[in-house]
């Protein structure tokens, strides 16, 4: 038995669409030269606080708004310890994953299995139906599209605008940037919460969207999934598109691969999209000048005002 | 131990009681067993402890907490459940569907899930219209092949086109991973879903897909009247309370217990109507047929899938071979993987 090219192509988008939003906001903290590993606990309070609210309102569109509150209110957690007590931002980002799951935990007790609102997809039946193309194009929920444009968006922003630029400054020197006028801290804080905004959008989708149901830990390692994959996209964020949907590619066709028994080592395609982080990490470590082309140079560097 | 300190039971679970699926039950018995024995016991948990040295680690931790009992409820805890015993031999050990038994403070308790599998493998062959039943299984070791196999020669039985198509997960819990292994099952053209993997996210899959699915572990009633039309449930609740009054009166001895319909501690969960009501019957007379010990699941004649002679017409498959099944019957198409 062959495997549906179409069928694989719609899965892979749908898989990877959490996890590519969760990187696009997480590429924008980086490029802010932040680095905030708290990805994992931002994507499930977006979960839970999406899944919550689509339970009691109804509404898709509102339960996207909170997931995005509450991550947001969990990236401003992060801020304030980083970004004014000039906490250590690697333990406060894993501090901030092992509270996030806790947390959500916590808010979604009870809430497991109770039924959400079903999702309206933008396009109509009519183009959904065209062979091969309706279905990958035409047949998403929203956020799909609207994480494609996020995309583009943020390249857009970052490398043509004079917001991108002064955000890109703050990331490669914020000594320069703050001595140019440039308010480093709050530029910073605004980036955080641009990435927490992004992770739980992912969070929800996740849970509203595609799996439907609140699950304790239902996003299973995704959030550190969309922190390797913005070193694999190398901080650019068509790549990180591209990364996305190679990791949910390949998770999509092994599955596939499966169903049709071929016999192919599923480890080792399971494995492979890590394989490719660390070989895609050799390489651009490899070539010191581009390296330093592409990591914003004060990544994870703590600002104090008066240095 | 003083005689008024609550008798101590910690609960190592893989999952979250929030799973709604295999710990969920784990956490009911849990529940059982407090509400049975009142102030006489007192519960801990720890949810979501990764098979491995971390398992080690947390139950050592609970022992030096006061716990007096332990219940590990994977397979994957076996080694670490053996470890830790060497060293509290004061302390009962219940490992749940393992088979190490290194120390006599260590018990080994499954149920014979198989015998449930049976039942909807009855089912699923009659319902399905494809003719292709899609199968997630969790890790292949022998408890999740045995189950596969169960359902396949039920399903043969009534329904001799029957393929079954299997995705391993390489998980016992993640809700993703489970609905997407769902999705391309259903894109195969599997029209009914069974699950060995712990959560309830394949039955959301199943409902959109407008095909039908089995409750695993758990009920999951939620899922009712379709794409849920049957399950198995495991019910641990008599066990746990039978073996924490054994230890807390000192007549608890190591065991190995294999349980199954007869006893109630695998249940069928109830059949709803978008299954016929011949199947409805045919299945419940299996179901009944198996409780009464008239009938097993593993009656020959049956070959391995490579076609050799497994077992001989009427010949009844022995605890030694199921407990190590690592072969597929014959007709199950695709390969267990190493």
């Amino acid at each position: 038995m062959i495997i549906d090219p179409v069928t694989l192509i719609v899965a892979l988008i749908t898989v990877s669409t959490p996890v590519l939003l969760a990187a696009i906001g997480e590429l924008v903290v980086e490029k802010a030269g932040v680095l905030n590993l708290g990805v994992e606990g931002m994507m499930i309070m977006g979960a839970v606080c999406g899944f919550i609210t689509a339970h009691h309102t109804g509404s898709p569109a509102l339960a996207f708004v909170a997931g995005m509150a509450g991550a947001v209110a969990l990236a401003l957690v992060f801020a304030v310890l980083t970004q004014i007590l000039m906490a250590n931002q690697v333990a406060s980002g894993l501090a901030l994953t092992l509270f996030g799951l806790g947390l959500a935990a916590l808010l979604g007790v009870g809430y497991s299995g109770l039924p959400v609102p079903a999702i309206a997809r933008p396009f109509p039946e009519a183009l959904r139906d065209i062979p091969g193309l309706g279905p990958i194009v035409f047949s998403h929920s929203i956020l799909v599209y609207v994480s494609i444009a996020l995309v583009a968006a943020v390249w857009i922003v970052l490398t043509r605008t004079r917001i991108g630029l002064v955000l890109r400054a703050v990331g490669e020197n914020h000594d320069a940037a703050h001595a140019l006028g440039y308010k480093v801290v709050r530029i910073r804080i605004a980036a955080i919460m641009f990435g927490g905004a992004c992770a739980g959008l992912g969070g929800a989708f996740l849970s509203v969207v595609r799996v439907q149901n609140w699950i304790e830990g239902m996003t299973a390692g995704a959030g550190w999934i969309a922190l390797a994959l913005v070193v694999f996209a190398s901080w650019k964020p068509w790549r990180v598109l591209l990364g996305a949907w190679l990791f949910g590619g390949i998770a999509a066709l092994q599955l596939r691969l499966q169903a049709a028994e071929i016999g192919v080592p599923v480890a080792l395609l399971d494995a492979s999209p890590y394989l490719v982080t660390i070989i895609v990490l050799v390489l651009i470590s490899s070539d010191r000048r581009r390296a330093a082309l592409n990591a914003p140079a004060g990544l994870g560097r703590v600002f104090h005002a008066s240095s | 131990m003083a005689q008024d300190d609550p008798f101590q039971i910690g609960f190592i679970y893989v999952g979250s009681p929030g799973d709604y699926g295999w710990t969920y039950e784990h956490d009911q018995a849990r529940l059982a067993v407090e509400e049975h024995f009142g102030d006489r016991v007192e519960t801990v948990f720890l949810e979501n402890v990764p098979e491995g040295a971390d398992a080690e680690r947390s139950i050592t931790q609970m022992i030096l907490g006061g716990a007096d009992m332990i219940f590990t409820t994977s397979f994957g805890f076996g080694e670490a459940t053996n470890a830790v015993a060497g060293q509290f031999p004061d302390v009962y050990f219940e490992h749940a569907t393992g088979y190490q038994r290194d120390f006599p403070n260590v018990s080994t308790y499954s149920a014979r899930f198989y015998e449930g599998r049976a039942v909807i493998g009855h089912i699923a062959g009659h319902m399905t219209e494809s003719n292709i039943v899609g199968y997630i299984g969790s890790y292949p070791i022998p408890e999740v092949i045995r189950g596969i196999n169960s359902a396949y020669l039920h399903a043969r039985e009534v329904n001799p086109d029957v393929e079954f198509r299997v995705v391993w997960a390489y998980t016992w819990f993640d809700p993703a991973v489970e609905a997407d292994a769902a999705q391309a099952l259903i894109d195969a053209g599997a029209d009914v879903i069974m699950q060995h993997t712990d959560s309830t996210a394949p039955q959301t899959v199943a409902q959109e897909a407008g095909i039908i699915s089995f409750g695993q572990a758990s009920d999951m009633i939620q899922f009712a009247p379709a794409p849920r039309v049957a399950s198995i449930i495991d019910n641990w609740a008599p066990y746990y309370i039978r073996r924490v009054g054994e230890a807390m009166d000192g007549t608890w001895t190591q065991g190995d217990v294999w349980e199954g319909i007869d006893t109630g501690m695998v249940v069928i969960g109830e059949m709803t109507d978008a299954i016929p009501e011949d199947v409805r019957a045919s299945a419940a007379a299996l179901r009944d047929a198996i409780a009464a010990g008239e009938y097993h699941p593993f009656t020959g004649p049956i070959n391995r899938q490579d076609g050799t002679a497994w077992l001989a017409e009427g010949e009844i498959a022995d605890d030694g071979t199921l407990a190590g099944m690592s072969f597929y019957v014959e007709g199950i198409t695709g390969d267990i993987p190493n």
